[in-house]
């Protein structure tokens, strides 16, 4: 067999393995709604751990930031800054949304807006942006699912076939199993994901440099400036740095998908105990910037950062072993892809068509909408994928400037009774509006600052001036919250 | 209630000091710790460490719900 074939074979593999996992999981359970999107609200700790972990390691990470370390340098640090504070970000606003969820039956975030601030075009813009900024990101899956295919294959399939063929492995994947499914191949994914950052994170700086000390040592004599911010750009310096690391880490769990995930913890409690060991499980990150970083060294000029990781391993290791380090990406794309298909797909069904259009829908034909709209939205973000070239980690940062949009109406819904349905409303659409304006201008950053977060601090300031330009509404949360206080909140 | 909520958010700041508003002090690349550019091995020290913190804003919290409120407050939660 060829070096090429033996490692497709094994790629492919592990896809089956994955599905089958899947296909297993999600048997045993009759598939309702509720089952299939938020699995009856009965994950434990370790589900939810593994939901949420695996929200972490996707493509962006795998590929994505060793791809940055290569290309940009300094400033790909702010992916190790971000993930650690998003999850103490996440222990304090979690519980709440959490309990709010419990409360209302709550399946999606578009559902939370609906209740807190009782307008369904509030709802109904919730759920359209949600889905608008899961395209980038689901984008960015495809795309690094693509770069698997095309650099095990020895670039016998070309990058669009490529793409193509992992929009067939996406979305038969996520048609044929629900969110419980996804959980459990999350486990297959991490444990894979595991063995193949540690061995290449240490055995790549071995082989070439006797060790990691040697390779950052050779690293600043010749690229010493890569190693700080702005690194090799132009542009990203500590403003950058700051501005991006709130933007994100206050954007995690404003993802559809991560919101969503929240709802199938059994108790708020859980998702704090969970919250409180999160950041270990980014401590293997960094491997992949040593990757990163080595291949600057080992292959510099590359165009495509992206690549650096799976190049590297391609020429220093045996073709088996780039297939279980190829096996491992694809089901770390196909997990998570699966995972924001899925909420995109019942958004769009739940929270956008069925209220504006058809309010008389049953349960079964949303979900049933829900399913065909995985194979549009996937398909949207296949055709972005043939025709865009930006960086894995750009697709990422661009996405978090629409969806950190929802933080205001989420945290000031939580925490401050004043706050009103238009207020919200505004806030979202000049937050997003300045967002797209900014980065379509190539105006990111701007006055050194991450246009998202620029977006968000005007997003704020029209949240607040138009609430109060509003008359005060009732607080779709506080009946129930009264009762509660009396009865404590113990799960 | 409110003074309680504001001890837990305590241990929580240190983390966003640590790692994203103090980036000009460590964004450098010397002294070298275990062979690390200074500020990678500042960023991975802190992973570790923010879990810490949580599990501070975790026990506060527990303790704040179990023993009887501060003076002059009233029902924990």
């Amino acid at each position: 067999m060829t070096p090429s074939a033996v490692a497709i074979a094994i790629i492919f593999g592990t896809i089956f393995a994955g599905a089958v996992t899947g296909l297993w999981a999600g048997r045993r359970r009759q598939m309702n709604l509720e089952q299939w999107s938020v699995a009856g609200r009965g994950f434990g700790l370790i589900l939810v751990w593994l939901l949420m972990a695996g929200e972490v390691y996707t493509t962006f990470a795998f590929l994505g930031a060793s791809g940055w370390a290569y290309s940009r340098g300094g400033p790909a640090l702010y992916i190790l800054a971000y993930l650690t504070l998003a999850y103490v970000v996440s222990f304090f606003i979690l519980p709440e949304i959490w309990e709010a969820g419990r409360k209302f039956s709550l399946h999606t975030q578009s559902d939370f807006f609906l209740q807190r601030y009782g307008r369904k075009s509030l709802a109904a813009l919730v759920a359209m942006v949600g889905v608008l900024f899961i395209i980038p990101y689901l984008q960015l899956q495809l795309t690094g699912l693509g770069i698997i295919v095309q650099v095990a294959s020895f670039d016998g399939v070309g990058r669009t076939p490529a793409i193509l063929i992992a929009f067939v492995i996406v979305a038969g994947f996520v048609l044929s199993s629900g969110i419980r499914a996804v959980a459990w191949v999350s486990v297959l994914k991490d444990s894979l994901m595991l063995i193949a950052a540690i061995t290449i994170g240490i055995a790549v700086p071995y082989k070439y440099f006797g060790g990691i000390g040697p390779m950052f040592r050779m690293l600043l004599e010749t690229r010493a400036a890569h190693l700080t911010m702005p690194g090799s750009t132009p542009d990203k310096g500590h403003a950058w740095y700051i501005s991006t690391v709130l933007l994100t880490s206050l954007g995690f769990y404003m993802w559809p998908h991560a919101f969503g995930s929240v709802f199938s913890a059994r108790s708020g409690d859980t998702v704090r105990r969970n919250a409180v060991i999160m950041p270990l499980y980014t401590v293997t990150l960094p491997l992949l910037f040593f990757v990163g970083f080595a291949a600057l060294l080992i292959m510099p000029g590359l165009k495509n950062g992206d690549l650096a990781l799976l190049l590297t391993v391609r020429q220093s290791f045996p073709a088996w072993f780039l297939g279980v380090v190829g096996g491992a990406g694809a089901l770390t794309a196909m997990v998570p892809a699966a995972i924001l298909i899925l909420a995109a797909g019942t958004l769009f069904a739940k929270n956008f068509f069925r209220p504006l259009f058809r309010p008389a829908m049953t349960d079964d034909q949303v979900a049933r909408l829900a399913k065909v709209m995985v194979v549009a939205i996937t398909a949207v973000a296949m055709y972005f994928s043939i025709y865009s070239s930006t960086t894995l980690v750009g697709l990422l940062l661009f996405a978090y400037s629409g969806v950190t949009q929802f933080l205001p109406g989420v945290v000031f819904g939580l925490f401050w009774k004043r706050v009103t349905a238009t207020g919200v409303f505004a806030g979202i659409l000049v937050g997003v509006g300045c967002a797209l304006l900014l980065v379509v201008t190539k105006h990111d950053p701007w006055m050194g600052l991450n246009a998202g977060f620029v977006a968000l601090c005007l997003n704020f300031v029209v949240t607040i001036v138009m609430s109060f330009a509003t008359r005060p509404q009732p607080d779709g949360f506080a009946e129930q919250v009264r009762t509660v206080a009396v009865v404590g909140d113990a799960p | 209630m409110k003074a309680r909520h504001l001890l837990q958010l305590l241990p929580a700041l240190v983390p966003f000091l640590a790692v994203c508003f103090s980036v000009p002090l460590w964004d450098r690349v010397y002294p070298l710790v275990l062979g690390l550019p200074f500020n990678l091995f500042w960023l991975i020290v802190w992973i570790p460490l923010s879990s810490l913190c949580l599990w501070a804003s975790y026990h506060l919290r527990q303790r704040g719900r179990i023993s009887p409120s501060p003076p002059g407050k009233g029902l924990p939660e």
